[in-house]
């Protein structure tokens, strides 16, 4: 038995001499979502400038909020979407942003800046715009995909993914029935509620970064997806996938830049926002990424078949149909749980 | 030995991790909060709770496929239990051990590499694929829930029902066997009685277990049904509404008093089925 | 035949529970960033892509620190619990050990979720301090339920015939009653490691940072290099748990008493 002990004992000391490294070095804790940055812009960054970056990904604003609110300290810069930023800031979880160490903010576009959830862009600063979409593989689909209505459709019963995200989901519904994203009406959510659990039957599962893989393999038809996430999905296999942005509008997401409250790295973190808005890294990152810059030097620079992508740049027209959240996550809950609970 | 001093930290321990939190549950599970920001008792969310038919599907479903999980449990469990246990094997200890073994790896990832293996396009139908059938659809539905859970807790139903069967008195089978019984006379009257508390450990552990499980079951099933777990993890993680998070925990350990109060009914406390 | 076919059954359950951990073993060599069935060619680079993996290194740390500390905390506080308990009288004995059964009992859900609430009302940030007491708190009970039996059949008449030819307490107690009861206390000391390391639920809720959540965080986008981690992690458990087992005999029936 000492044996066992000893050796379990051993096993742990390696492990915990491992975690002895370099600690004199500056370093910066990012929190970003998932699938969001192109590869090797961290090490750029890390070599131009020296500082060291420990990177982490999440796969939602509520998770990400949670961990957020429950260790502070553990980050420096996290990138919540808009309702999330004026919920952040609201509580007073945000440190204001110096923009005179931010000079390349010139860099973008107007459209993105001092909405809603942040007038001013006090607290935060663009980095990404994401739209919702159908990605759909036309192998298993033979029409052409253009209205949200059709994920309703009963011929698709059981190849149907939705989004396992309450905002995105509910208010795609909303928007189909011709509501406003951020509707409150109960009336109205409670018809947007019942349309989704009549729906069940078509959907195969609910998910959010895995479901582009399900269309693609053919293990689903289609399926609701972030923007770049479907634009990638399209890059790799274009003979059979298609993303389209729903007739009926969809939700502008914007994805932003904070720096937390009880960061220890301010300058680092501005620093780092700085960069990041450089034209070539923002050129790099909107190249690999799928996702909508708002950067409009980056986007000059982009081929003209992504620029004039319009899954990827969406015209004028389907711009004003789309809706950036701001209401309160609580007028949705008790929906969402009716939704999945129900049989 | 009349040092009950020494027992004096565990017992601030408990009652600061262990009493004071239950407190606080109980006290958020009886309040509400108004928009003005006041905090006032109210069963208000137990209403909720009971008056929503989706809220009680999930309670009843989460019983359901654990009770049903438990079943198979038991009946593909209790045969290893006793071919281990009854095995002249002499390296049967190894065996048990090798059953323990995958406990250690990340229940989740254990999980996920069934969808590798279940999925419309994994393993499984890539293969039958080749002789030409069609897919057959084994995830996304009710049934991968329960597969989930029989897959995570079956050791639980082997370790305490062998752990009973190894240490009975070989003798009593010997005499039963001398007095004439045939071996399945031994096993239905003698055996299988004398291993009931096992069996009431093994139910007991994977059914309680079971019950308030989440995640892991999403993985197989697509996220479609939710069980209760899932409903108490939105209310703290993503709702943000604590108050009904905990009203739902308070109905949940009350089901855990209620079945610990049947099960200690039929389960005699000093034959010890313990797993260990 | 018959012994055949009970060897078959046997076999069967093995395959039930070692599939998936081999499915996930070869395919942490799949050269391919998804989780696909389709095998894209072999692969070292999940690998070596781990070591660079900061995140998957610090929550090893975190877990490996969390499970170590907790049971040995848990170890040295539920040992002298269980002594303490063990000379009670039978009420106050009965009401402690109810307690005591509280987590043990309780759903891990609301387990984790009384101790999250907890925290936030004593304002104890949620980090890895945090998951230590949480484990530490979990990790008692087991540590009280497998010492108590061992001092149930411990003589008591050893201890006091050692206080009679002059022993102080302490003297006797590391000296003759520690030696007797150790079994139970290596005992509660691996089962407290084992579930620390197993534990997800209560983690997600009372600080995270731990192999377990991180897992979680990462699961709907699959990471190869997770699957290379928990490779190699087994295979180490597995070569270190078989190897002792294969040492002796005897050890065997000590490893089998533990499990």
């Amino acid at each position: 038995m000492k044996k066992l002990i000893s050796l379990a004992l051993c096993f742990l000391l390696i492990f915990s001499v491992m975690g002895c490294s370099n600690s004199n070095k500056k370093v910066l804790y990012v929190y970003n979502w998932g699938n969001f940055i192109a590869d090797g812009i961290i090490e750029q960054f890390e070599k131009e400038t020296g500082i060291k970056v420990v990177y982490e990904e999440y796969d939602d604003n509520e998770n990400m909020y949670t961990k957020v609110k429950a260790a502070g300290d553990m980050y420096d810069i996290v990138v919540p979407s808009d309702y999330m930023v004026k919920k952040m800031s609201d509580e007073g979880m945000l440190a204001p942003i110096n923009k005179e160490n931010i000079p390349n903010l010139a860099n973008l576009e107007e459209r993105y800046l001092n909405m809603s959830f942040d007038e001013g862009n006090k607290y935060s600063v663009p980095y990404f715009v994401g739209t919702v979409g159908i990605l759909y593989n036309t192998d298993l689909v033979n029409e052409d995909i253009t209205k949200m209505s059709s994920m309703f459709d009963s011929k698709y019963a059981g190849k149907v993914c939705m989004l396992h995200s309450m905002r995105d989901t509910i208010g795609m519904t909303l928007k189909m029935l011709g509501y406003s994203m951020n509707d409150t009406n109960k009336s109205h959510i409670n018809a947007a509620r019942d349309k989704l659990i009549k729906q069940k039957p078509n959907v195969k599962a609910y998910g959010t970064d895995d479901l582009s893989r399900k269309v693609l393999d053919g293990t689903a038809a289609m399926a609701l997806v972030y923007s770049g996430e479907g634009i990638k999905a399209v890059t790799e296999q274009p003979h059979n996938m298609r993303f389209v942005i729903p007739e009926e509008g969809s939700n502008l997401a914007i994805d932003s830049f904070v720096i937390l409250k009880d960061s220890k790295h301010k300058e680092e973190a501005e620093q780092f926002i700085n960069f990041m808005l450089r034209e070539d890294i923002a050129l790099k990152n909107a190249k690999e990424t799928g996702y909508t810059t708002p950067n409009k030097v980056a986007k000059e620079k982009l081929p003209d078949d992504m620029k004039n992508d319009a899954s990827r740049y969406p015209t004028e027209d389907i711009l004003d149909k789309c809706e950036v959240f701001y209401s309160d996550n609580k007028h949705y809950v008790e929906a969402w749980d009716l939704i999945l609970a129900a049989n | 030995m009349k040092n009950k001093v020494i027992s004096f930290p565990y017992l601030v321990w408990a009652l600061v991790f262990t009493l004071i939190p239950l407190l606080l549950i109980f006290y958020y599970g009886f309040t509400v909060e108004l928009e003005s920001g006041q905090i006032i008792f109210s069963t208000e969310n137990f209403v909720k709770f009971f008056s929503n038919s989706a809220y009680t599907n999930a309670l009843i479903r989460s019983l359901w496929m654990a009770a049903l999980a438990t079943f198979i449990c038991l009946i593909v469990g209790y045969p290893v239990a006793y071919i281990l246990a009854m095995s002249t094997y002499k390296r049967k200890g190894l065996l048990l051990l090798l059953l323990v073994i995958p406990m250690w790896m990340n229940l989740l990832l254990r999980t996920y590499a069934w969808v590798t293996i279940l999925d419309d396009t994994g393993l499984i139908n890539t293969f039958l694929g080749k002789f030409g059938i069609k897919p057959i659809q084994f995830m996304y539905n009710q049934g991968s829930i329960v597969f989930a859970m029989v897959y995570n807790f079956l050791p639980f139903m082997i370790l305490p029902i062998n752990s009973v069967l190894s240490k009975m008195d070989t003798s009593v089978f010997e005499a039963a066997h001398d007095l004439g019984a045939n071996k399945m006379k031994v096993f239905t009257k003698v055996t299988l009685p004398l291993s009931v508390p096992g069996i009431f450990s093994g139910i007991t552990m994977v059914f309680m277990p079971a019950v308030t499980t989440f995640a892991i079951t999403d993985i197989l099933s697509g996220g479609k049904n939710d069980l209760i777990g899932n409903i108490v993890q939105r209310q703290f993680r993503e709702a943000f509404n604590w108050h009904y998070g905990a009203t739902i925990s308070i109905i949940l350990m009350v089901l855990i008093v209620i079945s610990i109060i049947v099960s200690s009914k039929y389960e005699s406390e000093d034959k010890g089925g313990g797993l260990f | 035949m018959k012994k055949f076919s009970k060897s078959f059954y046997i076999f069967l359950i093995f395959l039930f529970m070692y599939a998936p951990i081999i499915v996930m073993m070869v395919y942490s060599f799949n050269d391919s960033q998804v989780a696909t069935a389709q095998w894209k060619g072999f692969t070292l680079k999940w690998y070596g892509e781990l070591l660079e993996n900061e995140r998957a290194i610090s929550a090893l740390q975190t877990t490996v620190f969390v499970a170590i500390t907790s049971s040995l905390i848990a170890t040295v506080i539920g040992t002298m619990a269980a002594i303490g308990i063990h000379s009670m009288k039978r009420f106050s004995k009965n009401t402690i050990m109810g307690i005591t059964y509280i987590p043990v009992l309780s759903p891990d859900i609301v387990t984790g979720v009384s101790l999250m609430l907890l925290f936030t009302f004593l304002r104890i940030p949620l980090n890895k301090y945090s998951l230590l007491l949480s484990h530490i708190t979990f990790n008692i009970p087991y540590v009280i339920i497998s010492v108590l039996p061992k001092l149930t059949q411990f003589n008591k008449n050893i201890y006091e015939v050692a206080l009679d030819l002059g022993a102080k307490p302490f003297y006797a107690y590391t000296k003759v009653v520690i030696p007797e009861i150790m079994p139970g206390i290596v005992t509660g000391f691996l089962l407290a490691i084992t579930l620390s390391v197993d534990d997800f639920v209560i983690s997600l809720f009372t600080g995270g940072g731990n192999l377990s959540t991180f897992i979680y965080s990462q699961i709907k986008r699959p990471n190869p290099s997770i699957n290379a981690l928990s490779t190699l992690l087994f295979a180490a458990i597995f070569i270190m748990l078989v190897v002792v087992n294969f040492s002796s005999v005897k050890k065997e029936q000590k490893v089998e008493k533990i499990i």
